[in-house]
């Protein structure tokens, strides 16, 4: 018989260029349905973005999947003139392996929220971290149960009054970025949609980077949650409450750039520039490249008012991707053995002669 | 049924039951004395670390090799490796060797090799009376004794008087046989199944040749073991023969089996190669996706040695990943196959309706055990049947098969793949414990007189829509991402028929509901007819699905050939059912479905087709043995 040569079997990587960047536009990425989120959520504007980032990224549109739990965020797959896969509740991590696995030449995104991905499918998104898939992973986290109409989500603050909690939660919230950093995720970041350009930066950095790449993107629930992102300080205090991290800076933020960070043995204290002598070269200097994950885990625990949230690439390390491991140990064994041949296969064994 | 009575039934009705007891002919050769048989059943049974498996194996290839049918069923206990001596950590391979095809271990062993008490007492009240017990004599000390329970030594106690019992005493004449060989004392024990399976060869008039040439294949690496177990073997076969042990030699004619080249294969080592050579033939990349779980994980196991034929195989962190892995790797354009027992089909049935939804192929192999829960993960069960059939929420329907021996995994494994891909839906094989891990002889297929699963070729995109049906099979295109032009989504939402654009339509829900049930009732015309084994007009039709098909098929051809009037009907296909078999069934005045559940087939059929079948239940956890069918259905057939 003819043996036919298996199609994928290729180590390409999708972040091998194959269309010149920006040949493409936005437009081409809008799949022309009708978006039906809520006037007003945080979802367009991260779709926006996304569109915008993918013809940069030099990927024809049919070598691009996303795929999606369920939620509000999961309708997200139905908005891009890509392939989709809008799959069931907290599997999406799963079917992207398997999209992945089958195919790594794809450029596969994960569109989770915190309900998909930090409840009902936590599971399959730690797994899929730890084995450094060459995935992207956005979650959508407004704290908050959209599609089913308001009750509190895994990420909810302790007390949040819901439908499902009329006198407040009685459990502590997950930290996403403290989840993501314990699988040992390559790339971990946050992100909000109130700051566009930040937004846009972190997408296209967790785009190009080899291995899995965890977004948390935070984000209000216009109906359900309104002013969610007010919980980290009053929107006039945004300066006082959040930090921008920038690989290998001292970190700073206020509205003149005047706080910083130091380091007291393992304790972080927010500092003011030019008091009680502190200067710049005092201060904690980020390094996601750093093999540790100690720091991250030390910004990614700061909470408003105590401390400001903390927003950029927690920690952006390479080490050899799942699927091309995959890929490698096949050739490996092919190269060692020959390609498959059916009838030796059948024939391997024991076998004995009846005529 | 008590064993005599057994015997009695055995000795009405002819050759289905013919066990060693009945002597077809005796014959001298030299000094040696035969008895030829048409059929044997064996059984080795020890400690967990005695090696039985081994053994056993090797005595059902040497049977195979030297022409007869044989087939075999291992017990493992279910703790990895309980104390040793104790009844719990009993081991034990059985083996039936024939003349004519037998598609079951046995009912019960006429020879019974225990090594040590406890393999005595867990296994001797499935012995025939009058059975020959060899018994390693050095291993019935006082310790051991307690460990098994005895408080008598039943060597001396008279207990066994119902039986041949030949002690030996196995655990010295092995050291001594090894003696020369100077190995640390525990390896040189750890020879003595070889023993026994020098002394069982020659019971059965076997050559060892070909085990010598296993132990050198073996033990390439490890000369003085290869020499040791090699001096054990012989010296258990020229024991026997000189010692006069056993007062004749058994031999069993060469079967007359279809031309060919064979290999022995369990149900799961089958399965595997089918979901290869299916792969292979439709041209495309094979995606195992699965969680650890008795008694499948075997399939895992083999799948994962086939690297070099582009197998991918993802152990995932649970049987829900597995499930929508092998789903997003279809979607993605490989054969995705996810495999599991009956705990973790019920966790996959979320997945399995999203993939009936999104008409995606995928093959779910159940291997099923005795349930509910955790129930007897060693024991076999048919209990999967109705949630197969019917187990998911929404109107859900997707193709069932069912393997009916270890060597049909093979076939079936290949024949989902081809149906799956063919109408573009997820498809059910059901195994189960029995067939997983009990093996037979399988012809070699040549590859290429399988049929070619090459998928048609896909649509251009002007022409391409997700949800635009192939008018004969109603399957949607498999266009998967890569294909420029074709950019679509799919998910679990409700689809508009041909766009596949999401829709809460109530005409549209309907007509695609619709759609989804005829495409798989289309696949009834797309497998072989049902077709009865019989005159076709007996008084009685006898139908069976899955791994009773041995017994079954047993059972009747015995009653059969006592001039019953009883014909037998074994259904591979689950659901569709084949297109004749409503006519057929009711082309019969009495219909008995014996099964290992509590009735679930004889349910589907009188729903289905307004039959008056009666249900033929038992849920032990073990398979029918033939005797008890033969028993059974002749009950009911005087009970008029």
């Amino acid at each position: 018989m003819s043996i036919d040569v298996p199609r994928n079997l290729t180590t390409e990587s999708c972040s091998e260029q194959l269309v010149p960047p920006d040949s493409l536009t936005r437009k081409d990425f809008q799949s022309g349905q009708e978006v039906k989120w809520c006037p007003g959520c945080g979802d367009h504007g991260i779709l926006m973005q996304v569109q915008s980032l993918l013809p940069k990224l030099g990927i024809p549109r049919e070598k691009v999947c996303f795929v999606s739990g369920i939620g509000c965020s999961s309708r997200f797959p139905y908005y891009l003139n890509t392939y989709g896969f809008h799959g069931i509740h907290g599997r999406a991590p799963a079917i992207a392996m398997g999209v992945k696995c089958a195919r790594p030449d794809l450029s596969v995104w994960v569109v989770t929220g915190d309900g998909d991905g930090l409840s009902i499918g936590t599971n399959h998104l730690i797994h899929c971290l730890r084995r450094n898939l060459d995935l992207n992973i956005l979650l959508f986290n407004n704290r908050i149960y959209g599609l089913t109409k308001g009750q509190y989500s895994p990420t909810s603050e302790f007390g949040k009054k819901t439908k499902s909690s009329p006198w407040g939660t009685i459990e502590q919230p997950i930290h996403p970025i403290e989840i993501a950093l314990a699988a040992e995720a390559t790339f971990v970041a946050r992100s909000v949609v109130a700051s566009p350009p930040h937004l846009a930066q972190t997408l296209e950095a967790a785009a190009r980077h080899k291995g899995v790449s965890f977004v948390e993107i935070l984000q209000d629930c216009v109906v359900f949650n309104e002013g969610v992102l007010n919980s980290l300080g009053d929107r006039s205090e945004r300066d006082n409450n959040w930090v921008f991290l920038e690989q290998g800076q001292p970190i700073r933020f206020g509205k003149n750039r005047e706080k910083g960070i130091l380091l007291r043995g393992t304790q972080a204290e927010v500092v003011t520039l030019g008091e009680n002598g502190v200067q710049e070269e005092d201060l904690m200097v980020h390094d996601s490249g750093n093999p540790s994950r100690v720091s991250a885990y030390l910004l990614a625990s700061f909470n408003p008012p105590e401390m400001p949230m903390a927003f950029g690439i927690f920690r952006q390390v390479q080490k050899p991707t799942y699927d091309d491991l995959l890929i490698e140990q096949i050739n490996e064994v092919i190269a060692e053995r020959g390609r498959g041949d059916l009838p030796r296969l059948l024939r391997s064994g024991t076998t004995w002669l009846v005529d | 049924m008590s064993a005599t009575e057994s015997a009695k039934t055995a000795a009405d009705l002819s050759r289905a039951t013919t066990q060693d007891v009945t002597t077809v002919e005796r014959r001298s050769a030299g000094e040696k004395e035969f008895v030829q048989v048409h059929c044997a059943t064996i059984r080795f049974a020890g400690d967990s670390g005695d090696g039985m498996q081994v053994v056993g194996s090797q005595f059902a290839d040497i049977a195979s090799m030297t022409g007869l049918v044989v087939c075999t069923q291992p017990d493992y206990p279910s703790e990895i490796r309980a104390p040793a001596g104790s009844l719990g950590g009993v081991s034990g391979f059985q083996l039936s060797f024939a003349d004519y095809e037998v598609h079951t271990p046995g009912d019960s062993p006429y020879v019974l090799i225990a090594m040590n008490p406890a393999a005595l007492k867990v296994n001797l009240r499935e012995v025939q009376p009058g059975g020959i017990l060899v018994i390693n004599e050095d291993e019935f000390n006082e310790a051991n004794l307690a460990k098994a329970g005895y408080t008598a030594n039943p060597l001396t106690s008279g207990e066994l008087s119902a039986y041949r019992v030949i002690p030996v005493a196995m655990t010295r004449m092995n050291e001594e046989a090894v003696r020369h060989l100077q190995l640390p004392r525990k390896d040189a024990a750890r020879c003595k199944n070889f023993f026994a399976l020098g002394l069982s060869l020659w019971l059965y008039d076997r050559p060892i040749q070909p085990v010598l040439e296993f132990l050198i294949k073996k033990f390439r690496k490890s000369l003085s073991i290869m020499a040791a177990n090699g001096a054990s073997l012989r010296a258990g076969y020229n024991y026997a023969d000189t010692a006069e042990l056993f007062r004749v030699q058994h031999t069993v004619a060469a079967a007359k089996l279809p031309k060919g080249r064979y290999r022995r294969v369990t149900g799961n080592e089958a399965a595997a190669l089918g979901l290869v050579a299916a792969a292979y033939k439709a041209g495309r990349t094979l995606v195992y996706a699965s969680y650890p779980i008795t008694p499948a994980s075997e399939i895992l196991h083999e799948l994962s040695k086939y690297k070099d034929y582009d197998v991918r195989t993802l152990q995932v962190e649970d049987e829900i990943a597995a499930c929508v892995a092998a789903i997003g790797a279809s979607f993605a354009g490989a054969i995705g196959v996810t495999g599991t027992s009956g705990p973790g089909l019920a966790l996959k049935v979320e997945g399995m309706g999203l993939a009936v939804m999104t008409e995606l192929p995928m093959v779910i192999f159940d291997v099923q055990r005795a349930g509910p829960s955790t129930g007897m993960p060693t024991k076999t069960e048919q209990s999967d049947l109705l949630m197969a059939v019917h187990g998911r929420h929404g109107e859900a329907p997707l193709a069932v098969l069912a393997a009916a021996t270890p060597a049909d995994c093979f076939a079936m494994a290949f024949e989902a793949i081809r149906l799956a891909t063919k109408y573009m839906t997820p498809v059910i094989v059901l195994s189960d414990s029995f067939l997983s891990n009990g093996a037979e002889p399988w012809r070699i297929v040549d590859p290429d007189d399988l049929p070619d699963l090459h998928t048609p070729e896909i649509p251009s995109p002007k022409q391409f829509a997700p949800y635009r049906r192939d008018p004969k099979t109603l399957a949607r295109p498999w266009v998967s991402p890569g294909t420029p032009g074709c950019e679509h989504r799919i998910g679990g939402l409700e689809k508009t028929d041909i766009t596949g654009a999401v829709s809460y339509d109530a005409v549209n829900h309907q007509r695609m509901v619709n759609l989804r049930a005829e495409k798989i009732e289309r696949i009834a015309g797309d497998i072989p007819p049902a077709a009865v084994k019989g005159s076709g007009k007996a008084d009685l039709l006898v139908v069976s699905w899955g791994s009773t098909y041995g017994s079954v098929a047993a059972a009747v051809s015995g009653l059969q050939e006592a001039g019953r009037s009883v014909d037998h009907l074994h259904l591979r296909y689950l659901n569709p059912f084949p297109a004749n078999l409503g006519a057929l069934l009711k082309s019969y005045k009495r219909i008995l479905v014996p099964e290992n559940n509590r009735g679930q087939l004889c349910m589907l059929l009188r729903a289905k087709y307004l039959v008056n079948a009666q249900s033929l239940a038992k849920v032990e956890g073990r398979p029918f043995r033939v005797n008890e069918l033969i028993e059974l259905i002749s009950e009911f057939l005087t009970a008029k």
